[in-house]
């Protein structure tokens, strides 16, 4: 093994590499404006659509409750609800969003609640359409304070205090340390996104640096130099691991912001109940990840490239390196969900086994002999996979297949 | 020099089998001579210059290239060797200076060594006016002289090139001709492989015409002439090959 030489290989590759519009575009644009995008528009689309909702005040149609006048009068007085005359066709109304909800107070319904005879209001409201579900919450709302009302109302008449009804409060806690509660929510998905986006990106440059240069022509002008074979791969083998690399840093450096910047503007709008999101990740769990990740990717890009080496084509070898997408996902998606856990076997699968510990790693949970076997077999893997690929650039059959 | 000795060269394909490409071929060439390897297509002339440039190893036999075997040294063969071919193409986004270059690094050469060596190529080959362009950016003529450039940069005592003028205007190839009768004069060992008649009768001090991978007929130009009582080259190589390809077709 030449350093020198392996050195003068990954330097020019870097150069061309660098110098590709497409790389830059996949490696570089797309890991940093996706997120940012994808996230600053949900953000956008959600607050115009839930600031417009609530906004308004909704048209309510209230059905009956003639003989209910108390009801009716609670309904009506409430400013955020404006009350419009009955028609028949109130189902329509709502379906065509001209009216947000109906509230159908059964006949004798004020009667009964005199005699303390248990009674049903239903609220009529379009599901899934945001503006009408806000409008039957302002109904129950109302109702709800009505009923409470109502219930004191008559505790005073009785000389009772109000603690008869609700006797203990009842409060949820957090006890979870910040980062726990972070990596439980988001941590799963972290260390799925950096195996994933450490494949992905290497594949461009795994094709380009392989099959690509057969395409070119360019592969028998670099054989004809004294650089020995081993050399010359290793040195395409670095190029790729650092593009894999890259991705997959600009991607969730891209990703962490892009929650941070969500969980910030959830956080300061009203309401936060909707948020689920929270990004107390610590900087030392996602560099933990990250080298964990670090003998998947060598793994990632041997095997990339070892497999595009065998076509001819640019488009060959894409054909061969999607199904491969396939076979990265399926571990790292059945790592996210819930139930599966770290065990001695998993331990040795690879992909599944980074993806599990890294979600235990986030939640700041560290058992020092998984990640140990883990670290070693994927690097015993990744080890194999760079033998094959020196081996096969060794291949007279692959490199001048025709 | 180059001494090929019994050169072998089998491939295996799904479909035909096992493939004789080289058959025990054995030729020396000389420094200071251009020494032209003829043949149709498929007759096993870039097999054989493959496994001289140790881009294929041979499956018997060996070549003794500038002192060193094929087989045994192939990184230091290749470090002896320049080697031109149409399917030698450029890096397209390395500029015309960068590809010399990054040869002349990976044959070992010091920085100050490479940047002499660069400036005096890129003025001989009168390259300077597109030293800073990238190579997908260069026409045919100048692709063809980087492409030299590449082949130069480190000095080798042995040039080996496969049909160099295939598909190129008249004017590329005459600078490929041209260049290529130059290394005689540097003194260089030189084997050309190629199939336009005008080309060897311009270049060659002797002449191997090799078909279905093997070698049937070696000489000086003249000697063949004389051998075959012919003086059109490609009569000479019709006798030559003429009884093998009856037999086939029979």
């Amino acid at each position: 093994m030449n350093l020198h030489a392996i050195g003068v290989v990954y330097r020019k590759e870097l150069t061309e590499w660098l110098r590709d519009r497409r790389t830059l575009i996949s490696t570089v644009l797309v890991p940093l404006l996706a997120f940012p995008i994808l996230i600053s528009g949900m953000i956008s689309l959600s607050t115009v659509l839930i600031g417009s909702a609530k906004k308004e005040v909704p048209k309510i149609m209230i059905l009956h409750g003639e003989d209910s006048p108390a009801v009716v009068a609670a309904l009506s007085a409430n400013k955020d609800l404006q009350v419009v005359p009955y028609a028949g066709n109130w189902k329509d109304q709502i379906s065509d969003k001209q009216i947000r909800a109906a509230v159908d107070i059964p006949d004798g319904f004020q009667a009964s609640l005199d005699k303390g005879a248990p009674e049903t209001i239903q609220i009529d409201y379009y599901e899934g359409e945001i503006k009408s579900e806000f409008g039957a919450e302002h109904v129950e709302k109302s109702l709800k304070a009505y009923r409470d009302d109502l219930v004191k109302k008559r505790l005073e008449a009785k000389n009772l205090p109000d603690s008869l009804i609700a006797p203990f409060d009842i409060k949820q806690q957090n006890v979870a340390p910040p980062e726990k509660v972070g990596g439980a929510s988001i941590g799963s998905m972290i260390g799925y996104m950096v195996i994933i986006l450490s494949m992905t990106g290497a594949i461009y440059p795994a094709i380009d640096l392989t099959a690509g240069e057969k395409e070119r022509g360019t592969m028998e002008t670099i054989l004809s130099s004294p650089v020995s074979r081993l050399d010359l791969v290793l040195g395409k083998f670095l190029l790729v691991f650092s593009a894999s690399l890259t991705t997959a840093i600009l991607s969730v450096t891209s990703m962490g912001l892009s929650f941070a910047y969500m969980g910030h503007a959830l956080s300061s709008s009203a309401d936060t109940s909707g948020a689920g999101i929270h990004m107390n990740l610590g900087l030392t769990s996602v560099v933990a990840v990250f080298l964990m990740a670090l003998p998947l990717s060598v793994l990632f890009s041997a095997v990339l490239m070892t497999v595009a080496l065998f076509a001819k084509t640019y488009k060959e070898a894409q054909s061969y390196l999607t199904p491969m997408t396939f076979i990265v996902v399926i571990p790292a998606v059945a790592s996210i969900l819930p139930g599966v856990e770290l065990t001695p076997k998993l331990a040795l699968i690879p992909i599944l086994n980074t993806s599990l510990v890294c979600k235990e790693i986030i939640t700041g949970t560290y058992h020092w002999n998984s990640i140990a076997v883990i670290f070693a077999s994927t690097c015993v893997y990744a080890a194999a996979a760079i033998f094959i690929a020196v081996k096969t650039f060794q291949r007279e059959s692959v490199l001048f297949r025709s | 020099m180059i001494e090929a000795r019994g050169l072998s060269k089998r491939f295996q394909d799904k479909k035909r089998g096992e493939i004789h490409a080289v058959e025990n071929v054995s030729f020396t060439c000389q420094p200071g001579k251009i020494y032209g390897l003829l043949g149709a297509n498929g007759a096993g002339k870039t097999t054989t210059l493959r496994m001289l440039a140790t881009i294929l190893e041979p499956t018997d036999g060996t070549a003794i290239v500038s002192g060193y075997d094929v087989v045994e040294q192939p990184e230091k063969v290749r470090a002896n060797v320049g080697f031109l071919s149409t399917a030698t193409a450029l890096y397209p986004r390395l500029t015309a200076q960068e590809m010399v270059e990054y040869f002349g690094r990976l044959n070992g050469l010091d920085e100050a060594t490479l940047k002499k060596r660069v400036d005096d190529i890129f003025a001989r080959l009168d390259m300077n006016s597109f030293r800073e362009r990238r190579c997908d950016k260069l026409s045919t003529g100048m692709k063809q002289k980087t492409s030299i450039a590449r082949t130069l940069v480190h000095d080798p005592p042995v040039m080996i090139f496969d049909e160099p003028t295939t598909g190129l205007d008249v004017m590329t190839a005459r600078t490929i001709i041209g260049f290529i009768a130059d290394c005689r004069g540097l003194g260089k060992t030189v084997i050309f492989s190629t199939h336009i008649m005008s080309e060897v009768e311009r270049l060659c001090d002797h002449i191997g015409i090799i078909h279905g991978g093997k070698l049937l007929e070696e000489g000086t130009l003249s000697e063949l002439r004389a051998k075959h009582n012919e003086h059109n080259l490609e009569e000479i190589i019709v006798k030559v090959v003429g009884p093998l390809l009856a037999n086939a077709e029979a």
